[in-house]
């Protein structure tokens, strides 16, 4: 008979015996109880400053570590106010676990005081949730709940516990086995599929490797490189998948999608075979879908079956973990390659080469001398350099810094892609800080996002985690302003922030005890963010006041088809790949 | 043919009908029919539901459903290869003139008369959708003061049970290694 123990201490020790090393939280009445024995505990808890913060630090620490990250919170306020970073974790494919007290289990359905149904309010945006009343299911469900976040198609999980189950006296046992009848993923890519995605690479003229966020998740980059290098076929990186190949490597043609490079753009619609590998043919990235690689066949490889043909159908649909997709493609493309069979790639490879020179990614300076958004970007990758950690909020400047940092390795570019969560820049640096305290970590924020979670700073002050903050300063929702240039005339309804006035972020900083350093001119850029490199003993905040009419280009338009891309306003590329490949493969 | 019949094996547990139900309102598929009811199995309860599925493929929804962690089996009957049943109570007037007709047709569909008042009969019948349709167009005439019907269930024809091994364990495996070397 093992020891008695009360329910609070079996979570505690159930956290433990999963992995748990950090956990951001902030208590309350019902989960009161958990915070006790998490006194004396190896984990180290991070009192943040508003539960939405510790969910986006989760999913930071998750994202830069590949672990699961996980966050706490009390009932009803303390559990919705994780609702935004469950959602966003569940669009992004990020392992996380949630925790949150619940009242006690006579009271649930009362309308208690803190109650809120937040497992039926988190059904459609977890993996999977859990309400625990009975003390005796907390660890298994905490052992399932780290299994179904890490496995398979990753995503977050949340445990609601009532108050009562962590006051109750229980044993402790680590189960050996787990419970879970309907959850098996599948891992191992069919055989066959690989055979038929290998005829079609070979058969291909112009194939491309669409590469998505999943090859992150599965740490394939490995695996991608050798995969490209062995066939010559080029690669895209969208959004979630930046640093799964690097921008420096020739083969890379860069970003698709809404704001991508012409050549990524280019190289998704005129090619004739795309090779899908952990992406999921998103409305950004496909612009119109009738429209969208009207030439191509599609070999998708995804290890969630319900991406594949969701969208776009798929001729091979290879369910699987991208790892070992990758993996066997190589193995059956070198046994074919050692049988004299390689594709023939050679008029594309130029081709793109050619429009990839051409329609490189630019800027304009602004002709008065002020700030240019992408040059401090441009600058900010070249001098804290790949090897640091990059989380950005979301707008132009995630854009930009998508667009301007080059990125050469998996897990150092965190963003918030498929929600689009302002606010998900400084509280995700902070848990990125956390899990790698030895990387530069760089928030890469809005002035709009920054003013949603900055108050993080404090958590990371006192707690020394000292992430630097590039505070991308328009005075504006730049993005939200650019559409109303497009597209509404100009009548900028409810963007001006005036943010160069108010907040003073140099001063916010200060208060929050950061060190506030702001940049002005091009020429202060290098400097600025040298000195803010040399401090690390606390949080640098920097206010790089930006020209506010700088826009995002390249463009395709929503609801536009890919094809009608602008890489300046009114300026659309002049390729024709048909043309081209009939005179040279006549 | 539009409509499908799936057997949807889910782990006997609360919130079970909930995720389902939700599930296809937030991706806009459309049910005609759920029944869900328990099995042989303690553990597991068996839902047959039928989708409509104009507009979005049956591979989606099955999809989708399989992801649902506490989806253990999803099997698509074939109209043909199994036996559908539904349940209908129905109340019809029938006035001591036209009593003996409202019989007759309740015999002649194998119905059963489950309660009588002085001038109603209340009729149950069990059937496929079309027989009770039938029968609904024979009471129609009499006056039909009240209905209510089951959702459809379904059984596949012949020996083999959908719902054995269904419940196996899993180990808790080993965390993945960091890195593994390139092929």
């Amino acid at each position: 008979m093992s020891e008695q123990v009360t329910g609070a201490q079996s979570l505690i020790q159930s956290l433990e015996a999963a992995g748990a090393e950090n956990i951001f939280g902030i208590p309350g009445g019902a989960i009161l109880p958990a915070y006790d024995p998490l006194m004396d505990s190896s984990i180290r808890h991070i009192l943040v400053r508003h539960e939405q913060g510790a969910g986006h630090a989760a999913q930071g620490y998750a994202a830069a570590s590949g672990k699961v990250g996980v966050c706490m919170a009390t009932s009803g306020p303390g559990a919705t106010n994780l609702v935004t970073p469950l959602a966003d974790a569940h669009m992004d494919s990020v392992p996380m676990v949630a925790i949150t007290g619940q009242v006690g289990a006579t009271l649930i359905g009362t309308d208690a005081f803190q109650e809120a149904d937040i497992r039926g309010i988190t059904m459609p945006i977890t993996k999977h949730n859990f309400l625990v009343k009975d003390p005796a299911e907390i660890p298994r469900t905490i052992a399932e709940a780290f299994h179904i976040a890490a496995t398979g198609r990753p995503g977050p999980v949340l445990v609601d516990v009532a108050k009562s189950a962590l006051q109750s006296m229980t044993t402790y046992t680590w189960p050996t086995e787990l419970q879970l009848p309907g959850y098996r993923p599948v891992t191992r890519p069919h055989s066959k599929q690989i055979r038929e995605a290998a005829r079609l690479i070979l058969a291909a003229r112009r194939p491309v490797l669409y590469v998505g966020g999943g090859v992150v998740r599965a740490r394939a980059a490995r695996e991608l490189r050798v995969l490209a290098e062995l066939t010559g076929m080029p690669v895209v990186t969208t959004l979630m998948a930046r640093g799964a190949f690097p921008d420096s490597h020739a083969q890379h043609l860069g970003m698709p999608g809404m704001h991508g490079t012409v050549a990524a753009v280019a190289g998704l619609q005129k090619s004739d075979l795309i090779i899908s590998l952990g992406a999921r043919f998103d409305d950004r990235v496909t612009g119109n879908l009738d429209s969208f690689a009207p030439g191509a066949l599609v070999i998708h490889a995804d290890i969630d079956p319900a991406e594949i043909g969701k969208n776009r159908h798929a001729d091979v649909p290879i369910v699987g973990d991208c790892r070992e997709v990758i993996s066997d493609l190589v193995v059956a493309l070198k046994a074919e390659a050692d049988a004299g069979h390689t594709g023939d790639y050679e008029a594309w490879v130029e081709f793109l080469a050619g429009v990839k020179k051409k329609y490189a990614l630019g800027y304009d300076q602004p002709s008065d001398g002020t700030l240019a958004p992408q040059y401090v970007l441009e600058r900010l990758g070249q001098i804290a350099g790949p090897e640091a950690i990059y989380a950005a909020g979301v707008g132009q400047h995630q854009m930009w810094a998508a667009q301007f940092i080059g990125y050469e390795q998996p897990n150092h570019w965190l963003n918030s892609g498929g929600l689009g969560t302002m606010g998900y820049s400084v509280p995700a640096a902070m848990g990125a800080k956390v899990a790698c305290p030895d990387s530069t970590v760089w928030a890469i924020d809005g002035d709009g996002c920054f003013q949603m979670t900055n108050q993080e700073l404090a958590t990371c002050a006192i707690n020394d985690i000292p992430i630097k903050v590039a505070i991308i300063n328009n005075e504006s929702l730049g993005m939200v302003r650019q559409w109303q240039t497009l597209f509404y005339n100009e009548r900028y309804s409810n963007t001006d922030l005036h943010s160069k006035r108010i907040p003073d972020f140099v001063k916010l900083a200060e208060a929050y005890g950061c060190v506030g350093l702001a940049c002005e001119s091009p020429e202060a850029v290098d400097a600025t963010i040298e000195k803010a490199m040399e401090i690390d003993d606390a949080p640098v905040v920097v206010d790089f006041r930006v020209h506010r009419d700088a826009m995002v280009w390249p463009m395709v338009a929503a609801g536009t088809s890919n094809d009608d891309i602008k890489y300046a306003r009114d300026l659309a590329p002049k390729y024709e790949v048909e043309d081209d490949w009939e005179v040279r493969n006549a | 043919m539009s409509k499908h019949t799936l057997s949807v094996l889910v782990e006997n547990k609360p919130g079970v009908l909930t995720r389902i139900a939700a599930l296809f309102s937030r991706r806009g598929f459309n049910i005609d029919s759920l029944a869900v009811g328990p099995t042989e199995h303690s553990e597991i309860s068996r839902m047959t539901i039928v989708v409509d599925v104009e507009g979005t493929p049956l591979e989606q929804v099955t999809k989708q459903l399989n992801k649902l962690v506490e989806v253990i089996k999803i099997v698509e009957l074939d109209h043909s290869a199994s036996v559908q049943r539904e349940l209908m109570l129905v109340k019809v007037a029938a006035p001591v003139d036209a009593r003996g007709q409202v019989l007759d047709a309740v015999q002649l569909f194998r119905a059963k008369v489950v309660d009588i008042a002085p001038d109603a009969v209340t009729i149950q019948i069990v059937g496929n959708a079309d027989k009770l349709a039938d029968f609904l167009r024979v009471l129609e005439p009499f006056g039909i003061r009240e209905l209510v019907q089951s959702g459809m269930v379904a059984i596949g024809r012949g020996s083999r049970s959908i719902s054995e091994r269904s419940l196996r364990p899993v180990a808790i495996p080993a965390p993945p290694p960091a890195a593994r070397s390139v092929v």
